[in-house]
């Protein structure tokens, strides 16, 4: 087993998987509250772009858009998130693109979470930063957003234990996490299959178990008491 | 209450019934009309093993097959006695091709399938009918001559093949970018984004005989192994020599050589003369 | 969106609406000047020559490979989702099992296989079966899809289900345990019906998730709407503009069944009031009145 470990560095490959998923959650974050706040801002153009991107992303299949960032960032728009001269532009490209792809697909849904946590929120409150003279960014800063976080931890935390099993998908444009050695071990150890799916499957739960767990416990503790 | 939930549950198991239904229906007859499994091994017909998205090699269209695999496949079942309605194309995945044959889901497979050792010990083979070789497509004004000039450039491969790495082995400067399908990797190197793709030289010739890349890509010629095609066959199959017999005839005749020229000709690519015509027998079981 | 969305701000006076018209203008430019940038790329390349898209207007493109791609794409989600309901039946009844070692087991095996990327069970059973030959070989990657996807779907809905069961005013299951049922009567005939009808719209909304999770199928091959556009590209030598019709397909699809959802729900809601709101498994029912209305708040997570 440690062999199958070591030599289809299992390890370097959940690494790999951790890496892709913190890095695509906190960009999807950023650019999911952008998104979120868009689509509740004064200027329509604003919201109108929010609400196409997030029809758009939603309904496209991950596996096409991380394909769409190969192939036509890279290959068509000639975008490069590394330099060309370095000797691991290949690997360093490939993983941005990948986190890339993972980031705006998922902003998609972190947005979607805000707005269902800004539905915990009464509608007096908003009324309330409006009659004390709170222009739009700052009842969005100081009053709205605060507490749609706190509101949006369970839809939040699903999104990110969805994000952490679908950086799997990225595998398509030959980024090496454990879907790519999954498959290399399929194809080249048969006799190995159940034991390689038994120790992905495993490396899976313990990752994403805890962050269930966290998101109950912190959605209880930070829940807003009404 | 109690009648909505009842009328649930029975459009569901409705829903249930006719999909499972329809599911084993296409399982059995193949939603493309290419009788899977059920007609192979057996009956008057013959069914053969292909790759259905290869372009100039095996590719399917519709009802339509094209491809030298193609041609040789019909070339050699005509010779055994089949005409081409009796004939049935199936799809046979690089990674399927050993359980297909043993499983007596088809009768031959030409898939630009090489004759190894390993895969003697499950299947037995004809031919070989083609030697190919490891090569590299380039752009038509690329002075990459061959993998020595790989290094610091981008090569790119399919995920899971052993070609790119055995370059990598050999030119530690080349980086590698994988895509699931050469497709990908033609597409990439047509818009100057990598600089070379890797694999046996007549799929490579497949992808610049086609039309959208005339005059843009070609195969460097310089081939840095050998690959020989064979046709696989159950190992209780008692017509290899049969169509070892086909296949001879076939480069004696120079129909090889015509099939050759006809799917990946076009852009300039010809066999590599030092290992064709190649000489079918010798890995009958 | 409807003026709920209006309470987070003032109606603006003129000089707000002076800002807002000047922001929005620069958005607009933003916009239009990457969307000139990206067109001049595409030209350059040579992308929006008449050879890369014409296929699009041949008629064998559409009958050979994208409605095939649609069928397969749309066949494998409606078995999955079928066998998944069955399956998330079985599963929620065994979480509320009166026997303890069966309410366990089953907690695991939902636990287990909400944790596993629907690709990685893919991946496995496409190869496990390829390499036992129990099937015809054209069967495995359909087997291997529907495989993920229901595992993956019926752990889901399985919780939904539960949330429902739980969600139900008490009175229904103390009348049921009054008139004599025991508990496991109770939850079948009267728990579970009323949460599988309330269910409906996150069902529908489930499908959205498992449509496009077939997409992960192009890993095993599985002859859905990306694979095909793959083998179209691969024919026509047009890779991304194919890709790029298959997303545009998807869209089109997801977008009308998110539709439907939103009919459903609301139809629901008008006829149903009875029944416990079983919210959508990521989205907690909104607290009226709300600030956002929650309108279209559908398409899963999956790949």
């Amino acid at each position: 087993m440690t062999e199958l470990i070591e030599e289809y560095q299992l390890l370097d490959a959940f690494w790999m998987t951790i890496k892709l998923t913190a890095y695509s959650a906190v960009i999807s974050l950023i650019l999911g509250t952008i998104l979120a706040v868009m689509r509740v801002s004064p200027v329509r153009i604003f919201e109108w772009v929010g609400t196409t991107y997030v029809t758009l992303l939603r309904n496209t299949p991950l596996t096409l858009i991380v394909l769409f960032c190969s192939l036509g960032l890279w290959g068509q728009l000639g975008i490069e998130l590394a330099s060309r001269d370095s000797p691991t532009f290949i690997v360093d490209n490939g993983f941005r693109l990948a986190v890339l792809g993972l980031s705006v697909y998922h902003a998609a849904f972190v947005c979607e979470a805000l707005r269902s946590g800004v539905n915990t929120i009464p509608l007096g409150q908003a009324e309330a930063a409006r009659s004390i003279g709170l222009t739009f960014t700052q009842s969005m800063t100081q009053v709205i957003l605060p507490q749609a976080f706190r509101g949006a931890i369970t839809p939040l935390g699903n999104v990110l234990i969805a994000l952490t099993k679908n950086t799997t998908v990225v595998a398509a444009i030959g980024v090496a996490e454990t879907a790519y050695r999954m498959k290399a071990i399929a194809e080249f150890e048969p006799s190995l299959l159940m034991v390689g799916f038994a120790i992905v499957a495993l490396g899976f739960v313990i990752l994403t178990l805890p962050m269930g767990m966290l998101t109950s416990y912190l959605s209880a503790r930070l829940a807003v008491k009404r | 209450m109690q009648r909505t939930s009842f009328r649930l549950a029975a459009v569901l198991a409705a829903g249930a019934l006719a999909l499972s239904a329809c599911g084993s229906d296409d399982g059995d007859s193949g939603d493309d009309g290419d009788g899977t499994g059920a007609g192979g091994g057996s009956g008057d017909g013959i069914t053969i093993g292909i790759k259905f998205d290869q372009p100039g090699l095996g590719l399917k269209d519709g009802n339509e097959y094209t491809g030298m695999d193609v041609d040789v496949a019909r070339a050699v079942a005509e010779k055994l006695g089949f005409s081409e309605d009796q004939i049935t194309f199936v799809e046979s995945p690089s990674a399927q091709r050993e359980t297909m044959l043993q499983a007596g889901q088809v009768d031959l497979i030409f898939a630009t399938y090489s004759i190894t050792d390993s895969r003697k010990e499950s299947v037995q083979f004809a031919g070989p009918y083609f030697v190919a070789g490891q090569d590299l497509l380039v752009a038509q004004d690329s002075d990459i001559a061959g993998p020595a000039d790989l290094d610091g450039k981008i090569l790119c491969s399919v995920t899971g093949s052993t070609s790119a790495e055995n370059v990598k082995a050999e030119v530690p400067g080349v980086q590698l970018q994988e895509y699931g399908t050469y497709s990908e990797c033609v597409e990439q190197l047509s818009n100057g984004t990598i600089d070379a793709v890797t694999t046996d030289d007549v799929i490579l010739a497949g992808f610049a005989a086609q039309e959208a890349y005339a005059g843009k890509l070609k195969v460097v010629g310089a081939p840095f192994s050998t690959e020989n095609y064979g046709v696989g066959l159950n190992q209780d199959d008692d017509r290899c020599e049969d169509v070892n017999a086909a296949l001879t005839e076939l480069w004696e005749e120079g129909t090889m050589e015509q099939i050759i020229d006809d799917n990946v000709g076009a852009a300039g690519f010809t066999p590599n003369p030092e290992t064709n015509p190649a000489e079918a027998g010798g890995h009958c079981a | 969106m409807s003026d709920t969305t209006r309470v987070l701000f003032d109606a603006p006076g003129p000089k707000a609406r002076m800002r807002y018209r000047i922001m929005a203008v620069i958005g607009a430019l933003v916009i239009l000047g990457l969307l000139y940038v990206v067109y001049g790329r595409l030209e350059e390349k040579g992308q929006l020559t008449a050879a890369r898209w014409d296929w699009i207007l041949d008629g064998s493109a559409w009958t050979n490979y994208l409605l095939p791609g649609i069928w397969d794409t749309l066949r494998a989600a409606a078995i999955s989702i079928v066998l998944s309901m069955v399956l998330a039946l079985v599963l929620a009844m065994a979480r509320m099992s009166d026997v303890a070692p069966l309410r366990w087991l089953a907690s695991v095996v939902v636990e287990f296989f909400r944790a596993v990327p629907v690709l990685i069970m893919m991946l496995f059973m496409f190869w496990f079966l390829v390499h036992r030959g129990w099937f015809p070989d054209s069967l495995n990657p359909m087997i291997g899809v529907v495989f993920g996807l229901t595992m993956y779907n019926s752990a889901v809905l399985c919780e939904v289900i539960r949330n429902g069961v739980a969600s139900l005013p008490a009175g229904q299951r103390e009348a049921g345990l009054s008139i004599g049922l025991s508990p496991a009567q109770v939850r079948r005939t009267i728990l579970i019906p009323q949460s599988l009808t309330a269910m409906l719209p996150t069902l529908v909304s489930q499908i959205i998730v498992i449509t496009k999770d077939t997409a992960l199928g192009y890993l095993i091959l599985y002859p859905e709407l990306v694979t095909r556009a793959r083998q179209l590209g691969s024919a026509e030598s047009a890779t991304l503009p194919a890709y790029v019709v298959a997303a545009v397909l998807f869209i089109l699809i997801n977008y009308t069944l998110s539709k439907i959802a939103e009919a459903v729900e609301n139809r629901q809601r008008r006829r149903n009031r009875s029944a416990g709101k079983v919210g959508d498994a990521n989205e907690p029912p909104p607290v009226a009145p709300a600030i956002v209305p929650s309108g279209g708040g559908h398409g899963g997570f999956g790949g």
